[in-house]
């Protein structure tokens, strides 16, 4: 029974009921075809929720980049969302690099330290933990893999006095070494880097290397790491964003600001205005914040390929 | 998330002062080394020696001291560290105490945090170093500050708060009203303002610990009564009741602007005429300068307005001192270093680059008093700053526990600015979380 048109128009009003039935079957039939897997369907409240989530995100930062064009005065006396009369962004970048005898380039490099050696460090341990757990059997198994979850889910933040306490007594506090030594520890990403290695590198493959004589060492930098690339670069990511961003680990564990980071640098600017006889210097502060965040955005557009990827590993059992 | 990050600093601060407590207790046996006599002599004698002097200060123009006391004494290093200010400041050094390690030389303290880390003999007293003959060189309430009613002395007064009424003569003078000079006076002006504009709130308060506390000081409200470890605290005298019945109107017809001190929104409203009038201690010019750069020429300031027609009563708001903790070293040089910046010749150089003094004879002399203040219109406000300096209550005490009661003021005091909460009752429950806390720390509370 075919419901054309045609026939929705013939008399009968049985048949005419008929029709309608068909009528609505037919277009429910295509719809649900339409949004099967290449298709999406398209949903008012959906794409109403992403724009109002877009504007969410973007908003604070199109109002970062706008304000970071203004002098202290036009931040003032302007609407935060669009330029003030002058434009003082190249003033503002210069200012920020050269105020205080040009501490923001020193707390720049102190905090590609921390990264390099704290975001670096981690990631590396993280890749030998994680493969070793993938692909090796040992005793107490069990028992590493019940601390590494437990320990993701215990937040930095709470192991920061007590790690303070104990850096104190072995005379680490106020050295880079206290910053450093405790971001080389990602639970996080040993975890990833662990599921990563049991998927992406087939047994067989190492028993081959094992069988043509490879020792360990050989195998592992020369079969295995290739194949973690992707896992790496997610793990790498991570660990630089939240070493990049670490505020409160270096807050207690530092007083000299020669070895601020960014992120303590730029609070210490923020907070001269709270302070009596201070220098108010809102421009700076947001110049500055600015300034630190381009690094990460470059980061991630130029390694988003492979995070995702990344990411998405383990989901489907081939 | 500010809210959050600052609990949870509150909580560090609050655990590293318990922990300094302990540490102090633990460490005070050595106490009958600090009380010899140091003579000029020895004094003399280190500078010529010579050594390093680490510095916690955030107060910008020690940076021209450091540079003048060095260019003096060449073999002594001034190792200035100046990024931290307030809440950090204390965390940290409170830290550096309880960890017995990278403990500064020299360390600034606000007045009302100088009773915690005396009470905890985390400071060594001055008065062997000849810091008891001082006393003639200082306005009373910072003097008073420092000692704290006994023979010892905590520090020296780096700079005063004496406050006045800032206004914007600009706003005032487009509604054409005239600018208060009693409190009666004020909620006065208060409502034709906001009535002339409902955008123009003479003033914003979301609550403030510091400004409460001066506002009670000037009303001759005492609540705070300290006799070593023995403490009271009382809201409810007839002088805080002026200043709970005064400010009770303005908070419930809607006349202050709900905006905190210090942020960005409130340099804005000082900026645009949304904050009318500021009641705030001398040192304020400065941060007009260089955080209110739009509204040069519109702000005055004006005596504080009084309690009663012609009452002349001031009080302090802000500033602090130069102390030595007793874990510092260099403790002879470090003092030398103190009494060049708040006694010496380190004061008129600190006075050229906007600090308000705490010492009598820059307060009375001439040239400080003929000052004209481009910002304020050429307007000579330091006159206005040391008469209200002259008329400060020297009787004011802090809580040994300030820090930990200014912490709390927003949980308490501050739902009289968003709730139903009269202000007495947040005052009330204020001083009972004081005293609950205070009897934890063991202190003799009435």
């Amino acid at each position: 029974m075919s419901g054309t048109s045609s026939s929705a128009t013939s008399a009968s009003p049985s048949a005419s009921a008929a029709a309608t039935g068909t009528t609505r079957a037919v277009p429910r039939l295509r719809k649900r075809r339409e949004h099967s897997a290449g298709r999406p369907r398209r949903s008012v409240l959906l794409t109403v929720l992403t724009g109002l989530i877009l504007v969410y995100t973007v908003v604070p930062l199109l109002w970062l980049v706008i304000s970071a064009t203004k002098t202290q005065e036009g931040l003032a006396d302007s609407s935060g969302l669009w330029f003030a009369d002058d434009f003082a962004l190249w003033s503002n970048i210069h200012d920020t690099f050269t105020y205080h005898d040009g501490i923001f380039v020193r707390w720049l490099l102190n905090t590609l330290l921390y990264v390099g050696l704290g975001a670096g460090g981690a990631t590396f341990l993280a890749i030998l933990g994680g493969y070793a757990l993938a692909k090796f059997d040992f005793p107490g198994k069990r028992g590493v893999f019940a601390v590494v979850i437990g320990a993701v889910a215990v937040p930095g933040t709470a192991l920061a006095v007590p790690t303070f306490l104990m850096f104190s007594k072995m005379g680490l506090t106020d050295t880079p070494w206290a910053v450093i030594i405790p971001s080389l520890v990602s639970p996080f990403g040993l975890y990833l880097m662990w599921v990563f290695a049991t998927e992406a590198i087939p047994v067989e493959l190492l028993e081959a290397a094992r069988i043509d004589g490879a020792g360990e060492a050989r195998t592992f930098f020369k079969v295995a790491l290739p194949l973690l690339a992707p896992g790496i670069v997610t793990v790498l990511l991570f660990t630089t964003v939240a070493t990049w961003n670490n505020y409160f680990l270096p807050l207690i564990m530092l007083k000299d600001p020669d070895w601020y980071p960014l992120t303590l640098g730029l609070d210490a600017w923020n907070n001269q205005a709270q302070t009596i006889g201070g220098d108010v210097i809102f421009n700076l502060v947001i110049t500055g914040s600015l300034l630190t965040i381009v690094p990460l955005i470059a980061a991630f557009l130029l390694l988003q390929k492979y995070w995702q990827s990344g990411l998405a590993a383990g989901s489907v059992k081939e | 998330m500010r809210r959050t990050t600052s609990r949870l600093m509150r909580g560090l601060a609050v655990l590293s002062v318990l922990a300094l407590g302990a540490t102090a207790c633990g460490g005070s046996d050595d106490d009958s080394s600090g009380s010899k006599p140091v003579s000029s002599g020895d004094i003399q004698a280190a500078l010529k020696k010579g050594g390093s002097v680490t510095v916690w200060a955030w107060e910008p123009t020690l940076k021209t001291v450091a540079a003048d006391f060095q260019k003096k004494y060449p073999k002594v290093k001034i190792n200035l560290v100046a990024e931290r200010s307030g809440d950090k400041h204390y965390t940290a050094l409170s830290n550096a105490i309880s960890a017995e390690k990278g403990v500064p030389d020299v360390a600034q303290v606000e007045y009302f945090a100088l009773g915690q880390y005396a009470l905890t003999k985390g400071l060594s007293d001055l008065a062997p170093y000849g810091a008891d003959k001082l006393k003639s060189k200082y306005t009373a309430g910072p003097w008073n500050a420092v000692t704290q009613g006994s023979d010892k002395v905590w520090g020296l007064p780096m700079d005063s708060g004496p406050m006045a009424l800032y206004y914007n003569k600009k706003v005032f003078d487009k509604y054409k009203i005239a600018v208060p000079t009693t409190w009666d006076e004020y909620v006065e002006a208060a409502r034709k303002l906001h009535k002339a504009d409902p955008k123009v709130y003479i003033a914003n308060d979301a609550g403030d610990a510091g400004f409460t506390t001066s506002m009670l000081w000037q009303a001759g409200s005492r609540p705070y009564k300290v006799d070593g470890t023995k403490v009271s605290v009382d809201f409810s005298d007839a002088g805080a009741k002026k200043y709970t019945d005064t400010w009770q109107k303005l908070i419930d017809e809607k006349l202050l602007a709900p905006i905190n001190g210090w942020t960005d929104d409130w340099y804005k409203g000082l900026g645009d005429g949304t904050i009318a009038t500021l009641a705030s201690g001398a040192w304020m010019p400065a941060n007009f300068v260089t955080g209110v750069p739009n509204a040069a020429g519109d702000w005055r300031a004006a005596p504080m307005p009084a309690w009663t027609k012609g009452d002349k009563a001031s009080a302090e708001n802000g500033g602090s001192s130069l102390t030595l903790p007793e874990l510092g070293k260099n403790k002879e040089l470090a003092y030398a270093f103190v009494e060049y910046a708040n006694s010496g010749a380190g004061v008129q150089s600190r006075v050229k680059e906007g600090a308000f003094p705490a010492t009598n004879a820059e307060l009375q002399a001439d040239s400080f008093l003929n000052t004209e203040f481009e910002y304020f219109g050429g307007q000579k406000a330091n006159e206005i700053f040391a008469d209200s300096a002259a008329n400060v209550a020297d009787d004011w005490s802090y809580l040994p526990f300030q820090q930990y009661a200014n912490s709390i003021f927003n949980d308490t005091v501050g739902k009289a600015y968003v709730g139903n909460t009269k202000l007495t009752d947040g005052l009330k429950s204020w001083q009972d979380a004081s005293v609950k806390y205070g009897k934890e720390q063991g202190f003799t509370v009435e």
